[in-house]
Formats: C-alpha cells, sequence, structure tokens
C-alpha cells in the first residue's frame, strides 16, 4: 500500500491503492412539513439522494450535473461532512465520510455557489482566520496569503478592504484561493461559477483548469452549466431528483442516447427539458435542497 | 515534534485563529462597541442609583451600591460570555461561513474554546471600565477593595461560564430562529437564582437549592466580599467554581456534540437564505 501526504493533509495519510471517492448506494432523506396536512403537525419524507453510487478517481474531474433541487448539494454537503447519511456509504482515500470525519476534514475542501465571508474582514483576513483551521501558524500565511490571491487574479491593493466592497466576482476568487490554501487532495466546487458575469465566469473556468494541471487534486464539480461541465469534467453525471441516471464521459454519453448535445441527452434520459419545467413539486425539492 | 505535540499545535493554532477573527470583527464593529459601552453603563447606573434612594447611613448606602455595581458588571460580564458562546453558530450562520467552519479539521472543543477564550478577554475589559465609570460617576469609594482577588475569582467563574454557555450554544444550532433567544433565558435565570442584586436567602427555598449549582452564586458572593471587605481568595467560593467547571466543560461539549449530530442528520448545518 503505498502513501502520501499533502502540507496541510498533517497527519491524515493518502493511500495510493483506493479510488479518491466511492459512493455506494447513498441515500439520504429530508422530512420537512408536510404544507398539505392542515392544522396537525406531520412530517412528510423527501428524499434526497436514492441509492446513488459512483467512484472516482484520483486526479480525476468529475461533473455532476443536475436542475435545482437534484440533489447536487446535499451530496456535496455529505461528501464535506455537514451531513449524515441515511443508508449506503462514502469513502474519501479510504475513510469513512460519517465516521473518520477528522481525517477527512484535512483531505478536503470545497468552494460553493456563495462565497461566504465574513463581510466587514478584509479579504487577507478572511483567508488568514480559514486557514487557521487547517493548523497554518501567522507565520505561513503572511507568505502563503498573497501568493494564492495573487494567483487566482485578486488585485494585491485590495486585499486589505472589506469584503462587502467586492462584486461577486472578485469574492468568488476569494472562494478559490481560500479553498486551494488549505491544499487540498479533494476539492468540491458547488455550483462556482453561478451568477458571475462571462468574464468572471470564464476566470473562475481558467483557474480550475490550472489547478487540475498544477496540483495533485480531485475534482467533483457540481453544476447545472453544460458547457461547463463539458469543457473542465473528464466524466460527466446526470443526478435527477436524487438518482444518479450516468456518469460517463461525454462522448459515451452522446452515443448512448444517439444525440449531439448534453441538453439533448438530458431530454433523453429524463423526457424533460433542462430548466425549462416548473411545478409546483419541483418548488418543493428546491426548499428541500436548497 | 510528536504526533500528539503536532495535534496539538495544529488545535492551538485554530483556537487562536477564532481568536484572532472575533479581534478583526472588533476593530471593525468598534463603534457599535462604544454604543454598546454607553447603554451599558446607563443600564447600569439605573440600577447602581437605587442605593441613593434609600434612607440608610452613607456608609451603608455605599456598601448598598457597591454591592449592586458587583451584581450588575457580573450580569454585563456573563451576558458576554454567553451573547459570544450563543452566537457562535448563529454569527456564521448569518454570515454564510457555518458550512466551511463546521467542515475544518478543529476540533469543537477548540472551537468554543476559543470563543470563551475571546469572550472572557473581552468581557474583562468592558467589565473594567463598566465598573471603574459608574464607580467614579455614583462617587463610591471602595478603600478596602482587593482587587487582584476579585480578578482572580472572575477568571476561575469564568471557566464554569464558559461550560455553560457551551450548553446553551448549541440551541441557534437546533433552532435558527429561536435557539438565540433561548441562551438569553438560562443567562437570565442563572443570575436570578445566584442573588445578582440580593442575598440569596431572601429567596424561596427550592430556588436557595438551585443557586448552589450556580456558579454565579459563589462568584458574585466571593467578588462582593474581595471589593467591598478587601477578602482573599475563598476557597469556600473556588472549590465549587472548580467542581462546576469539570462538569460544566464537558457536559457542555457533549450537549453540543448532540446537537451538531442532529443538526447534520436533519440538515440543519446550513446558512440561512
Amino acid at each position: 500500500m503505498s502513501t502520501s501526504a499533502s502540507p496541510i493533509a498533517g497527519s491524515t495519510s493518502i493511500r495510493g491503492d483506493v479510488p479518491a471517492v466511492e459512493v455506494h448506494d447513498l441515500t439520504k432523506v429530508f422530512r420537512r412539513r408536510d404544507k398539505r396536512a392542515g392544522r396537525f403537525v406531520r412530517r412528510k419524507r423527501m428524499p434526497a439522494l436514492k441509492n446513488v453510487s459512483f467512484t472516482i478517481e484520483r486526479g480525476e474531474c468529475v461533473a455532476i450535473l443536475g436542475q435545482n433541487g437534484s440533489g447536487k448539494s446535499t451530496l456535496v454537503r455529505l461528501l464535506s461532512t455537514l451531513l449524515l447519511d441515511d443508508g449506503g456509504e462514502a469513502r474519501i482515500f479510504g475513510y469513512d465520510a460519517f465516521r473518520e470525519t477528522r481525517a477527512i476534514r484535512r483531505l478536503v475542501n470545497r468552494v460553493s455557489v456563495e462565497a461566504s465571508f465574513f463581510k466587514k474582514m478584509s479579504a487577507r483576513e478572511n483567508l488568514s482566520y480559514a486557514a487557521r483551521f487547517y493548523g497554518m501558524p501567522p507565520s505561513v500565511t503572511r507568505r502563503e496569503i498573497p501568493a494564492i490571491l495573487e494567483k487566482v487574479g485578486f488585485p494585491s491593493d485590495r486585499q486589505g478592504e472589506p469584503m462587502e466592497n467586492l462584486s461577486r466576482g472578485m469574492q468568488q476568487k476569494v472562494a478559490l484561493a481560500r479553498a486551494l490554501l488549505t491544499s487540498p487532495v479533494l476539492l468540491l466546487l458547488d455550483e462556482p461559477t453561478t451568477g458571475l458575469d462571462p468574464r468572471s465566469k470564464l476566470e473562475v473556468q481558467e483557474f480550475i483548469k490550472d489547478v487540475r494541471a498544477s496540483h495533485d487534486a480531485t475534482i467533483l464539480l457540481c453544476t447545472h452549466d453544460m458547457a461547463e461541465a463539458e469543457s473542465l469534467a473528464d466524466r460527466v453525471g446526470l443526478l435527477d431528483r436524487g438518482e444518479l441516471l450516468f456518469l460517463e464521459p461525454v462522448a459515451d454519453v452522446k452515443r448512448r442516447y444517439g444525440v449531439e448535445t448534453l441538453e439533448q441527452a438530458f431530454f433523453a434520459a429524463t423526457g424533460r427539458v433542462f430548466e425549462a419545467e416548473h411545478n409546483d413539486e419541483d418548488d418543493e425539492y428546491r426548499e428541500v435542497f436548497a | 515534534m510528536t504526533a500528539a505535540a503536532a495535534a496539538l499545535r495544529r488545535e492551538l493554532i485554530g483556537l487562536g485563529g477564532i481568536v484572532e477573527r472575533n479581534i478583526y470583527l472588533t476593530k471593525r464593529y468598534f463603534l457599535w462597541d462604544v454604543a454598546f459601552m454607553v447603554w451599558t453603563i446607563a443600564n447600569t447606573l439605573t440600577i447602581v442609583f437605587i442605593a441613593r434612594a434609600v434612607h440608610v447611613s452613607p456608609a451603608r448606602e455605599n456598601v448598598l451600591a457597591t454591592q449592586l455595581l458587583v451584581g450588575a458588571v457580573i450580569w454585563a460580564f456573563l451576558g458576554i460570555i454567553f451573547e459570544f458562546l450563543t452566537e457562535t453558530v448563529a454569527w456564521e450562520r448569518w454570515e454564510g461561513t457555518i458550512e466551511y467552519t463546521f467542515m475544518a479539521p478543529l476540533s469543537r472543543s477548540m472551537h468554543l474554546g476559543g470563543m470563551g477564550v475571546f469572550a472572557v478577554l473581552y468581557g474583562m475589559i468592558r467589565a473594567t471600565i463598566l465598573f471603574f465609570v459608574v464607580a467614579a460617576f455614583i462617587g463610591i469609594h471602595m478603600p478596602d477593595a482587593n482587587y487582584g482577588a476579585a480578578l482572580a475569582l472572575l477568571t476561575i467563574a469564568s471557566i464554569s461560564f464558559i461550560g455553560v454557555g457551551m450548553m446553551t450554544s448549541v440551541l441557534p444550532l437546533i433552532s435558527p430562529e429561536k435557539g438565540a433567544q433561548l441562551g438569553f433565558v438560562a443567562q437570565g435565570l442563572m443570575l436570578v437564582v445566584s442573588g445578582v442584586y440580593y442575598p440569596v436567602t431572601v429567596m424561596p427555598h427550592w430556588m436557595q437549592w438551585v443557586a448552589k449549582v450556580s456558579p454565579a452564586t459563589y462568584a458574585l458572593r466571593g467578588i462582593r466580599a474581595s471589593i467591598v471587605h478587601g477578602a482573599g481568595v475563598a476557597w469556600a467560593d473556588v472549590w465549587p467554581l472548580l467542581v462546576i467547571a469539570v462538569a460544566a466543560i464537558p457536559l457542555g461539549l457533549a450537549i453540543f456534540n448532540r446537537g451538531e449530530r442532529y443538526a447534520k442528520q436533519h440538515g440543519k448545518l446550513k446558512r440561512s437564505g
């Protein structure tokens, strides 16, 4: 068995003979108040993930596509140790995602749709605070933070400005810097470019490509942007209402359904048009999985 | 460095990170802090002026004013500790950072411990300012005060206060809407049974029994004795505080971990909005 460790991973050793991510029959069910139950409180079971299984090899970039409420964020939160499962199992570099959380937390970081920072604090202060949780002392962050901010294209004269003064694109760059500062070996990207202007979106996508080329990182990208998935990922999966319908290279997906685009593949797999649908049931799903 | 020493170092750096973040935030919200300080001083004055309205000898009035002042300062100090610990979750949820903090490899004891350490330091600075400003305004004389003993007792009591605060800090995790308010209810109840402005003996018998397990009872009794009579640190006040601290910290952590597990099971460990 071969092992290695990233600088931040510290005491958490990484086995080289296991996949980066192994998910088997993973199930998550939320219980929400049934709005149609009248004055009596009744809880309704809302399955967010239904027996999802897949494997991601080390160094691979996998994109999971899905509409709002499909279960993408639930999957990311389960792998981030922020949720407990209701069945099945998930392993990250061989560690049980629900029982060996301390080991996993040293290996994983994420970027989500919302940049999520202390708004009154500056980019430098936010990164410094986040890095301490991973055991990085001031002597290291004084050197590393300006370097990583420069790398993501963040202007050096704005590093001391409160986050609330920055555009969404700028904030998302700082979010990428925060994730990379801790040298994660698994990077979870949950709609990292949603809501960004076209230029910022392109910059973030370029940076993700750069991370792939220069870091020993495995990437799980959850998105509803099909072009983004196609351009960044080795394999593309489709999560629909908690079920993973497929996970394979884009060319195989197109061949399997005999189509030319991923939008057509979505239609062929679900019988519905991507993003166009809207009904009350979907609203309920969105509320649960947001 | 051994693996255990390296792990401890990482944890302490994480604890330092929590303190560091709160220093940044305090600097950013400095004017809010000044306003809050003015409000606290005004509130304390309304309590301490009661001593002036009681027709007793000037010496007795001075003692009464000092006792009320100590009660009000401890109330304010405890309020800071409970506020910081109870809002460990609420702040992060409001700022949206909760998921990043709770998925970081920092033990919950260091996370909450960092909040507690900052709250104690910040609370002590505020309590000191409050104490001397109100004493000067009212003209309270404390010629025998043993400030060293009072500070020592407050420090020892703080460990128990942090433990109790940890128990209430889980409430916003379980109930995002009502959790923080329930934390303040716990603070109020603790002070009511601890004789914040009156001797414990004036309360009904059952409340006096409850007072025995409240760390504030011993802190108030000991600090009043130090400030009014110049007493030293009495073992009779110290040992109950240590016993309560030894029980409260692990119990607080256990309750928080249980609450965190519940939140993870039910999807409540997430940002607002």
